[in-house]
């Protein structure tokens, strides 16, 4: 699609830092860019599921958190601005997100889902 | 008037009439971000119950293979429908991107359109459309895994697997539902008055909302649809 690229960036003739949005934005072409690597990534993720050797091998479980925690961090990082948004909403976000975290690991290994699991590699 | 009550007079004017915050940060969107925190938690208790009941179901059907011939005389097929699902996923994963082109049109509404693509770009009401069609798309597909399901003989009573699975995902259905009609509203104010870059915050935390919907779908593809 042509056009200027010095319309990409947001000039919203607003002031964004009263209202608690960033001065930075990504442009146009980082959300299409952004689109393009979650799609590749849910692709790849998919894909993995068919092919047996993978999903027999260790490294299937680890191999799809890593991609789903890329694509979380993309989400979040871009589409949600905390990038390059302030540092109080990193913070309202990330605190709740670590908690939520270590109580779903910690019950992991409350009911025996993960020591069963970290047994098995030892 | 002075420069300093000139600014005073604007930084005003920029809050929609009220006098700015002690954060300087606009508390519609503090409060949206300490509710998407809350939904964090929400959202780790239901994939926690899931992962717990997981593989302890006594009774069919179950998500994934569990036996298959010549292990086992009768087959215990996967009721999870993948593709179908990775379809879906794609689906939610457009419609963050129509969201953020929807928010980005909102912004610079002021800006002038020279080229059809800076106008097709620059139309909020065709990026709102889209993504609460991109929404109502998702929910129908997921309408007819849950119908195909009931079906196949699984309800939210046939086991643990149904009861879990049934209670995370239709949580984050009526979340997509409700982030739908927060669109629609949006939309409806759009066409009866126009969206524009005062109306900004107010269409940034409804794309916050959104997008947090997209993410907690992006965890639970991977942790009930694919890890077996």
């Amino acid at each position: 699609m042509a056009h200027d690229p010095k319309h990409e960036e947001h000039h919203a003739n607003v002031d964004h830092a009263a209202m608690g949005i960033e001065h930075e934005h990504p442009t146009w072409s980082t959300y299409w860019k952004v689109a393009t690597i979650l799609t590749l990534i849910t692709v790849v993720e998919v894909w993995i599921y068919y092919v047996p050797a993978i999903v027999a091998s260790r490294a299937f479980v680890p191999m799809l958190l890593i991609m789903s925690a890329v694509k979380f961090f993309i989400v979040v990082a871009f589409y949600m601005h905390l990038r390059y948004d302030h540092k109080l909403f990193r913070a309202l976000f990330t605190a709740p997100l670590i908690i939520a975290m270590t109580t779903i690991v910690a019950l992991m290994f409350l009911f025996g889902k993960l020591s069963a699991r970290v047994g098995a590699l030892n | 008037m002075t420069h300093a009550a000139a600014a005073a007079h604007s930084a005003h004017d920029d809050t929609h009439g009220h006098p700015p915050t002690s954060t300087g940060l606009d508390n519609k969107k503090i409060a949206v971000w300490a509710f998407i925190g809350s939904e964090c938690m929400l959202f780790a208790s239901l994939i926690s119950t899931y992962l717990i009941y997981k593989g302890r179901s006594v009774v069919g059907p179950y998500p994934h293979e569990t036996c298959l011939p010549p292990t086992c005389s009768t087959p215990l097929k996967a009721i999870l429908n993948i593709p179908v699902t990775s379809a879906s996923t794609f689906v939610l994963l457009m419609s963050s991107l129509a969201m953020v082109l929807a928010l980005a049109a909102v912004e610079n509404k002021d800006q002038p359109k020279r080229t059809t693509g800076e106008r097709i770009l620059g139309s909020s009401k065709l990026w709102l459309w889209m993504t609460a069609l991109l929404g109502a798309t998702f929910l129908g597909f997921q309408a007819f895994e849950f119908t195909s399901f009931v079906h196949e003989g699984l309800t939210i009573r046939t086991n643990l697997f149904g009861s879990s699975f049934f209670t995370l995902t239709g949580f984050h259905g009526a979340h997509v539902t409700a982030g739908v009609l927060w669109l629609l509203t949006l939309l409806a104010i759009d066409y009866r008055r126009g969206l524009g870059p005062k109306d900004a915050v107010n269409v940034d935390i409804a794309a916050l909302y959104w997008h947090f919907v997209d993410v907690v779908w992006i965890a639970i593809f991977t942790l009930v649809y694919l890890i077996k």
